[in-house]
């Protein structure tokens, strides 16, 4: 009897608990895994210098400012203000975009977003694909599409580190079912400055800068929930022993 | 030692019996822990309603701390929430919190309102505690939906949409209702700020005040046990229960230790996974309200999807919301449905342990629809899994008379 | 003999369960707490201010705000200055030994430099705004300085109080140092911006 309820217990809290991790991932074409590291504080200098080079000029991180994030990412005043801080005059401003809303919108059709929370509202494995997805399309107006966001507005910005690429697809029809296209890989037309691998390089370690201002403090958190596990399982420990003395009472 | 010790005690009196001659305290305090006698044979299912009331401070408390600090205001509630995550120091901490409290709230109410139909806590003398616990689950549920709205991003925006649009259906007055509700001709400025004051003051506000009524209700009754047997018929020469020990400290040495292991796996959900894989705090929520692009999925958070589910699963604007409504509202009637001899399903017969099994299975899977793009096959598992829902609830005036129970002993089952 | 033993365990026990009870609290409160202090926004809004002074003519005062509270600075001229000792007699802390001025301001000028003074306008009483007063009027002791409209303090033009008006300390001098000759940044004295 006490079985069958643990176990219906157990089959509950899996319901609320496990399946969301297992189904959250659902839709869309396979994405391949960012694998970055937020522990390599390295990868995360290099993704933020990539970030202020070739993203901030169009697209800010608002709520990210520059002590803050040097803090995390063990930069001095001295190298925040000589590296990083093209469009800021103060540690404590916020990353802002080189260009003025109303440009950018006129230039590109749409403001390029803020990218502070991108990581967070698409994922780094989004980002990670959608910076290698470029490909050559000539009716699109900035020449590229994207695999991963068709029908983007984003001029492949990193073309001359990747190169140009052209996506092959491969049309399938059977009978009496609508012709379908899929896609089968990537083949370079012009090489770009970075071997391929330098280039993913390149890409996990600005999607990791990206992953870790889509939310700072992810780092500090898992540190402080160790500790303070840590401390109620001791507590834990005591309040159990106290109760079980007070239940010898119960008879 | 004995001297000085004495000395406290009468200091304490002194001043215990001045508070005491203005105000009930020890009368209090008797009555609510250490003369309140509970069932010795309380099982793990009763920790859920002392969890409940932690969750609900903890949800005052780091509410208040988040007011202190956000911006009701269409242009800049979403950045103020960012401003809580990473400006003031430790509000992301207070902010997971807060955002992990409102699911662990359901969580907890939802095991708490099971271990009702487990043991029958609903049947006669106990009607009233539990309509006023479901009163308290329906605040619940306004509370949590106009706090979704606050933060301001895609789901809020779009949630609330499509929610408040279901008023729409009543007949005539809908459409004025509607703009009622949001004070404008859509979701703006001004339905964020009404949502606001709902959510930080009017609900708690009811929400505490029904509590408080709720474990009133309860003391004056006393507590249901896992055999479903009113204890207060057999008494000591004392009038103590037999079977009943002191809340305090015998439930409160216990409850301890269940708020300690609830609050580790709260926490281990606060500090290393408060996003719960998008289920508490959904990705699209990470981007401000637009109200030009709907995402291209909305589904509720986790805790309204049963209810969704059976939403979507009625091919009619009106039947839908009435279905809905119903299947909210049918766990009232609980106490007038059930009709059979014994409360606990531990002395009921085969039928109302399968009917309580596929109730459990069918809210479950419900749940899990509410949160799927819906399609053909979904629908249709929809519409079984409502079915089993409804008749769960229908047929039970029914069911449960015909089930075969079991005699019920005399004393609780309790091995020390 | 059991029963004492369990009791002493008992009493350890509820007093262990207690305490760390109490810890948890307190570890719990931090966070509440710390959260209220001033955040990464306010310290950045409340950065260090500079304030150019090239243009500042002698017996010219300039007001302007630095988190929130008013700082004036004041050139004074050659009379100001030598006025100053003076006043001494009439005052509550005329060394400034009150903890009210950072170490270099420590002087009989209340200064970095003789000339300016860097003051928060700011009452030591209750915190309204004191009013200039610079004309000395001799047959009332009065040599030039500031005047609380709230209560009627009284501040020489060092930023330092009298007897016998309700405010009980000098002026308070906030950290500031000269960036150039024409540029004070208040705020700060090390370090830059």
């Amino acid at each position: 009897m006490h079985k069958v309820k643990g176990i219906s217990l157990a089959a509950l809290l899996l319901a609320l608990t496990i399946s969301p991790l297992a189904m959250a991932s659902s839709g869309g074409p396979a994405l391949e895994a960012a694998d970055n590291d937020m522990s390599n504080i390295p990868s995360l200098q290099r993704g933020a210098r990539n970030f202020m080079n070739y993203c901030s000029g169009c697209h800010s991180a608002q709520y990210v400012r520059f002590n803050s994030m040097g803090k995390d990412l063990e930069f001095s005043d001295k190298q925040l203000v000589d590296n990083l801080m093209f469009n800021a005059e103060k540690t404590y401003e916020t990353i802002r975009s080189n260009m003025p809303a109303d440009q950018s919108k006129v230039w590109f059709g749409v403001t390029p977003p803020d990218l502070s929370l991108m990581a967070r509202s698409r994922g780094s494995d989004y980002i990670y694909n959608f910076l290698r997805g470029f490909y050559a399309d000539a009716s699109r107006p900035t020449g590229v599409n994207n695999t991963v966001l068709v029908g983007t507005s984003m001029p492949h910005v990193l073309g001359g580190l990747q190169g140009l690429q052209r996506a092959v697809f491969h049309e399938s029809s059977h009978e009496g079912q609508a012709a379908t296209t899929e896609f089968q890989g990537f083949e370079m037309i012009t090489a770009g400055t970075m071997s391929a691998e330098e280039y993913d390089n390149f890409v996990r370690d600005t999607v990791n800068f990206l992953d870790y201002i889509s939310e700072p403090v992810q780092m500090k958190r898992r540190v402080i929930g160790v500790w303070t596990l840590i401390f109620l399982t001791l507590f834990l420990i005591v309040a159990y022993m106290l109760k079980k003395e007070i239940w010898k009472d119960v008879t | 030692m004995a001297h000085t010790d004495s000395e406290t005690v009468a200091e304490q009196n002194g001043l215990v019996k001045w508070i005491d001659d203005r105000f009930p305290l020890t009368k209090l305090i008797k009555e609510h822990a250490t003369e309140y006698y509970a069932s010795k044979n309380f099982n793990f299912w009763y920790v859920f309603g002392v969890l409940a009331t932690v969750v609900l401070v903890m949800q005052l408390l780091t509410g208040i701390f988040l007011t202190m600090n956000y911006k009701p205001d269409a242009n800049e509630a979403f950045a103020s929430v960012e401003y809580i995550m990473r400006d003031v120091e430790w509000g992301w901490l207070i902010r997971y919190m807060h955002s992990t409290g409102a699911s662990a709230f359901f969580i907890v109410v939802y095991l708490h309102m099971f271990r009702a139909m487990l043991y029958g806590s609903y049947r006669k003398p106990r009607e009233l505690i539990w309509i006023i616990g479901m009163l308290i689950f329906l605040v619940l549920m306004a509370e949590a939906f106009a706090g979704y709205l606050l933060p301001w991003g895609q789901m809020s925006y779009w949630g609330a949409q499509v929610i408040i649009s279901l008023f729409g259906a009543i007949p005539a007055v809908g459409d004025t209702l509607v703009e009622y509700i949001r004070g404008d001709f859509s979701i703006s400025d001004i339905t964020l700020n009404r949502f606001f004051a709902l959510h930080v003051i009017a609900l708690p506000l009811a929400l505490v005040g029904l509590v408080v009524v709720h474990i009133m209700a309860l003391h004056e009754v006393g507590s249901n046990n896992p055999d479903g047997i009113e204890i207060k018929k057999l008494k000591g020469a004392d009038g103590v229960p037999l079977d009943g020990i002191a809340f305090h400290p015998y439930h409160t040495s216990k409850d301890l230790v269940a708020i300690i292991m609830f609050m580790m796996i709260f926490l281990a959900v606060v500090f290393f996974a408060p996003e719960m894989g998008g289920y508490f705090l959904e990705h699209a929520n990470f981007e401000p309200a637009n109200m030009m692009a709907t995402p291209e999925h909305i589904a509720p958070v986790w805790y309204f999807t049963p209810f969704y589910a059976i939403l979507r699963a009625v091919p009619n604007k009106l039947g839908g919301v009435i279905l809905m409504i119903l299947a909210v509202m049918l766990p009232l009637f609980l106490p007038w449905l059930d009709r059979c001899k014994v409360k606990s399903i531990r002395y009921r017969g085969w039928i109302y342990k399968l009917a309580l099994t596929l109730f459990v299975i069918s809210f479950i899977i419900l749940g899990w629809l509410g949160t799927q793009p819906p399609n053909a096959l979904y629908v249709l598992l929809a519409r079984i899994t409502a079915l089993i829902y409804f008749s769960f609830f229908l047929l039970m005036p029914f069911y449960s008379v015909i089930d075969k129970t079991k005699p019920v002993p005399e004393r609780v089952v309790y091995h020390a | 003999m059991t029963d004492d033993v369990d009791r002493n365990r008992r009493h350890f026990l509820t007093v262990a369960t207690a305490v760390a009870g109490g810890v948890g609290v307190a570890f719990a409160a931090v966070p509440f707490i710390s959260s209220l202090k001033p955040s990464a926004r306010a310290q950045a809004l409340g950065a260090p201010v500079e304030v150019p002074i090239g243009s500042l003519e002698p017996g010219e005062m300039v007001r302007i705000l630095w988190r929130g509270k008013p700082v004036w600075v004041l050139r004074r001229t050659e009379e100001m200055l030598a006025r100053l000792p003076d006043v001494d007699p009439f005052l509550r802390d005329p060394d400034s030994i009150e903890d009210q001025q950072p170490k270099y301001a420590v002087n009989e000028y209340r200064s970095r430099k003789p000339e300016f003074l860097v003051v928060l306008g700011s009452c030591t009483h209750l915190g309204c705004a004191p009013l200039n007063k610079f004309e000395v009027q001799p047959a009332e002791n009065w040599f030039g300085g500031f005047f609380c409209p709230c209560h009627g303090s009284k501040f020489d033009l060092a930023g330092r109080v009298y007897m016998g008006v309700p405010a009980p300390l000098n002026l308070v001098v906030p950290p500031y140092r000269f960036i150039s000759d024409d540029l004070i940044l208040v705020g700060a004295d090390t370090g830059d911006a």
